[in-house]
């Protein structure tokens, strides 16, 4: 079946729980919203990330109490370059909303979320590893996958496929 | 004392480094140490068309590659918005839970050969060796099958492979019950698994446990039961759930998958819905081989598509299946080209991985062994 064309309109989307809690809360921390193929996608503005996190997990209606997935992409070259997008789960309603922050790529950092939930601790530690986005506050910010001695950032889009070996 | 359980370990079941801080026998501190098997599939993708990522998909959790296929094709579908015919869903479920009986044999044989239980090894893959007949009669492959396509399977299945799958699944469940009366009652299984590793289900979902490590733990969620896709509304079966977080707990969660799967794979096999098996879709499905031969439009669609590639509408999807492991996700992010931007994958064992620290800690060196064997990790998919 075609596919339904994307609604970016905040003012259609309001209704839905994890935008309208956010909005409830601070409507300046909300830059933009998505619902396309049937995924909420909230663009939270970077300096909100962590407490829109804490007041997602813990909403009483809708509580996003699981984290699935943490991960990032580069947008290069194009500015802002970095998006650090977390996938969150309500395992009560059953709910995804999808929540991401974007990010310059001139030293880009911002909060770790280990603080609320404890599963992004490997998953940021593989965004710094492979991207080089630093998380303020993560216990243990060092490279995951890549040997500690590694130089570069392997995921960015400036780094080619075939490595430098 | 710090140890190093190497990445060289007959027990860690992969290439694993965990170090160890040990005070006698007790201990103190774990730390996980991954990254001996990390190949840059994620990088590697963004090279590829998306037709030609399929069989990267199997590499990752190798010991459920159709999962694997199946999360990457479902989500490219979704990004297409296909819409795949009954039958391709129907024989997928069927792969799928295949699948899933494979993985959880290979889980039951090792975990039990780590804790001792020697013989429980060659019962697990006595079966085995029957399903992997089946996906070779299937795929032509015993294990990285890359039988789902994107817009529905490979081929049709061979004559007589439905017949051969009902004898499997008729004397599949007495064999279950051989694998429960060496191990469930015997006095030394429950004494190394009953009360080891606790998880509790808050710390379970802080850390993001999915799967039957979570669900060991108390917390009912399976995505094929609460979120379904391709078509798994439509078959009845249970999910367990124990409330006693142990290794004991995943151990029953597991076997009684076991025998749920089967029951799935019996309801495929009555009602099979007749039909074709790719989606009416020329310029992303390639055309049977005979039209290719004769039609000169289907021989164009055919060169277009594995010289081009299909572009595939800008957008992002992230879509999660219910592997044997538990989430596995896949978030793929496209530019409206023939070839995915970013294509991340969420591997179940990556945030199971997690809960070993917790589980572990204050406990013996022994007890590490039956709690890396019961969250059951690939390390194929925790460093892709």
């Amino acid at each position: 079946m075609p596919l339904a064309p994307a609604i970016t309109d905040l003012e259609k989307l309001k209704e839905a729980p994890a935008l309208a809690r956010l909005l409830g809360w601070k409507a300046a921390a909300v830059t933009g919203a998505k619902f396309d193929r049937e995924e909420l996608t909230i663009y939270v503005d970077r300096p909100f990330l962590r407490e829109a996190c804490a007041i997602l997990r813990d909403d009483p209606t809708v509580p996003f109490n699981f984290l699935s997935d943490l991960t990032c992409v580069d947008w290069y070259p194009s500015e802002p370059r970095f998006e650090v997008v977390y996938h969150l789960l309500s395992i009560a309603q059953k709910d995804r909303v999808r929540l991401k922050v974007k990010l310059g790529g001139d030293d880009p950092s911002i909060e770790s979320v280990t603080s609320i939930w404890p599963a992004a601790n490997f998953f940021e530690r593989e965004i710094f590893d492979l991207f080089g986005v630093r998380f303020q506050g993560h216990p243990y910010l060092r490279r995951l996958l890549m040997p500690e001695d590694w130089e570069g950032y392997p995921l960015r889009k400036d780094y080619p496929v075939e490595g430098y070996r | 004392m710090i140890l190093n359980m190497g990445p060289q370990h007959p027990s860690t079941h992969g290439v694993l480094r965990l170090i160890l801080e040990i005070d006698g026998e007790n201990v103190v501190r774990m730390m996980p140490d991954i990254g001996y098997l990390h190949t840059g599939i994620e990088k590697t993708c963004e090279a590829k068309f998306y037709q030609q990522v399929v069989p990267l998909t199997d590499r990752i959790d190798y010991l459920c590659p159709m999962t694997n296929n199946l999360c990457y094709v479902l989500a490219v579908e979704k990004l297409l918005g296909l819409e795949i015919p009954p039958r391709a869903q129907w024989i997928r479920v069927m792969m799928n839970e295949l699948t899933r009986i494979n993985s959880h044999l290979v889980w039951l044989g090792t975990h039990a050969l780590d804790i001792g239980a020697m013989s429980v090894f060659l019962y697990c893959f006595r079966e085995r060796e029957d399903v992997l007949r089946l996906f070779e009669a299937v795929s032509g492959q015993r294990m990285m099958t890359s039988y789902f396509r994107i817009g529905g399977l490979a081929l049709e299945p061979p004559l007589g492979f439905f017949d051969r799958v009902k004898a499997f699944t008729d004397r599949f469940p007495s064999r279950v019950d051989e694998y429960e009366e060496l191990l469930t009652s015997n006095p030394i299984w429950v004494e190394r698994t009953k009360g080891v590793a606790y998880m509790s289900p808050e710390d379970a979902i802080a850390l993001g446990a999915t799967g039957p490590t979570l669900r060991a733990s108390g917390v009912d969620i399976d995505l094929r039961r609460d979120m379904p896709y391709s078509s798994y509304d439509k078959f009845q079966f249970k999910v367990p759930v124990s409330k006693d977080g142990d290794v004991f707990a995943r151990y029953i969660c597991r076997v009684q998958e076991l025998r749920e799967s089967n029951k799935i794979v019996q309801q495929t096999l009555g009602g099979m819905p007749e039909g074709p098996i790719k989606a009416d879709a020329p310029k992303v499905v390639l055309p049977d081989r005979e039209k290719m031969k004769t039609q000169m439009e289907a021989l164009i669609y055919h060169f277009k598509i594995v010289t081009e590639g299909f572009a595939v509408p800008a957008g992002e999807v992230y879509q999660a299946v219910e592997s044997p492991r538990g989430e596995m996700g896949y978030y793929i992010v496209s530019d409206g080209t023939a070839k995915p931007y970013r294509v991340h994958m969420r591997g179940a064992s990556f945030a199971n991985l997690q809960t070993l620290p917790k589980m572990c800690e204050g406990r013996l060196i022994a007890d590490v062994v039956a709690a890396i064997g019961s969250i059951d990790i690939i390390l194929g998919e925790i460093d892709r």
